[in-house]
């Protein structure tokens, strides 16, 4: 339940982001999570939700948004969907690729009113 | 895991050297009120990159966007990355040591003490969720350990390490180890300030493991093979393991050991002493 610590790590940059901005109701947090990132998206939902309580979050609508693990063909220079570290290129076969999406683990925007 | 919420509160992080009687709580602040408001979470699993909320489109407006676009683990990896410009002031090696629970890393580290802790200055840091067993094997070799216990903590970060280390006093030049919570998850995303992360695994394990667990392989830079003394007795397939392995992460570098048996244990002893030339 690494989520757990995930979801603190995120209400702490809320809750820091509530204090520079002096106070600001945050109604809404669009967080983005890779397919590579080791994060299981429902895992961090279920943390969120009971981690949230009582803090700048509490009131806030959480946005998850999923991003496909992507790679790049060093032999072809394709890139294609890799979604767990292993697949070869779909063009040329080659497992000689660099990952170039899908480990992102951010908080994208914040909103206030 | 608390009962009643699921937090980690009620399980203190722990710090204890063998024979020491006091431990360093970090006090965690929590109480057990959990008023049912609701809260309206709503959430997209889509496939695209920019997924906005149907729902809303037309209805109330949530406020001013602001772009963030903050990694969530930055505070672990500014710590983390303070640990490793310490270490490096100090010229002090640091080993990550992860697998599943009961591979071997602490009985690897036991043999690697006994056999070459006379030509290197090793420290260790032992993290369990419990109990000083693993510590104690250590200080039995007469070697500078901690325990740190981590509740219901399912890995290590750059701050118990941190407050670890602080009290471990570790000299310059050592070689620190760090034998991580068992556990092939969650520390593949903590990263400690380590030099290098190593993942071991054991021949009772499935030779599929680092396809199944692929972000701890990419993010390591050693797989130990353990326990081959076993491999008559178990249908493990080294060849496969590896070249799975390389699937995920084809800078790997392996080492086939038995701990029990000494087999293989003289190139990985040659790869450690050879540390001036892998920081
Ligand atoms: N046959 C055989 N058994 C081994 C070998 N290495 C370790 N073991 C056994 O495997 C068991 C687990 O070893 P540990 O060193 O405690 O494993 P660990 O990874 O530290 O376990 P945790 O700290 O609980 O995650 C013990 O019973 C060891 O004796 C080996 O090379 N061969
Ligand atoms: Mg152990
Ligand atoms: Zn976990
Ligand atoms: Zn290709
Ligand atoms: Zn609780």
């Amino acid at each position: 339940m690494h989520e757990l610590s995930i979801a603190t790590s995120i209400i702490e940059i809320a809750e820091e982001f509530a204090v520079k901005n002096k106070g600001a109701n945050i109604t809404k947090i669009e967080i983005e999570v890779g397919e590579l990132s080791g994060i299981v998206v429902d895992s961090l939902e279920f943390a969120l939700e009971l981690a949230i309580e009582k803090t700048v979050l509490e009131r806030a609508k959480i946005i998850i948004t999923t991003i496909k693990g992507m790679a790049r063909c060093k032999q072809c220079g394709n890139e294609y969907v890799n979604s767990d570290w292993h697949t070869a290129c779909p063009q040329c076969a080659s497992m000689d690729f660099d990952i170039t999406g899908g480990k992102e683990l951010q908080i994208k925007s914040i909103f206030i009113e | 895991m608390c009962d009643t919420c699921g937090c980690e509160g009620d399980s203190p992080v722990t710090y204890n050297k063998p024979n020491e009687e006091h431990s360093h709580d970090e006090k965690h602040e929590h109480t057990h009120e959990h008023p049912h408001h609701e809260h309206p979470h709503h959430h997209d699993h889509d496939d695209k990159h920019h997924s906005h909320d149907p729902k809303h489109e037309h209805g109330h407006s949530h406020g001013k966007e602001i772009k963030i676009e903050q990694s969530i683990l930055t505070k672990n990896n500014s710590l983390a990355e303070r640990n490793r410009g310490y270490f490096e002031a100090k010229n002090i090696f640091v080993l990550n040591l992860v697998s599943s629970p009961g591979s071997g890393k602490t009985s690897l580290l036991e043999r690697t003490l006994k056999d070459i802790g006379q030509d290197l200055n090793f420290y260790v840091v032992e993290g369990d969720q419990q109990t000083m067993n693993d510590a104690n094997r250590i200080a039995a070799l007469k070697v500078p350990v901690i325990q740190i216990n981590t509740g219901n903590g399912c890995h290590l970060d750059a701050e118990m390490v941190n407050k670890a280390v602080k009290q471990l006093n570790v000299a310059n030049d050592a070689v620190l180890v760090i034998e991580n919570v068992g556990n092939l998850v969650c520390p593949s995303l903590f990263d400690l300030g380590e030099s290098k992360r190593v993942v071991v695994i054991s021949v009772t394990e499935g030779d599929d493991k680092p396809i199944k667990y692929p972000t701890m392989f990419h993010s390591a830079d050693i797989c130990i093979i353990n326990k081959i003394d076993l491999l008559p007795y178990v249908d493990f397939d080294v060849e496969k393991a590896k070249n799975y392995a390389l699937s995920v992460n084809h800078h790997l570098k392996f080492f086939e050991v038995s701990v029990k048996t000494g087999e293989g244990m003289e190139a990985w002893y040659a790869w450690l002493k050879d540390v001036e030339q892998h920081k």
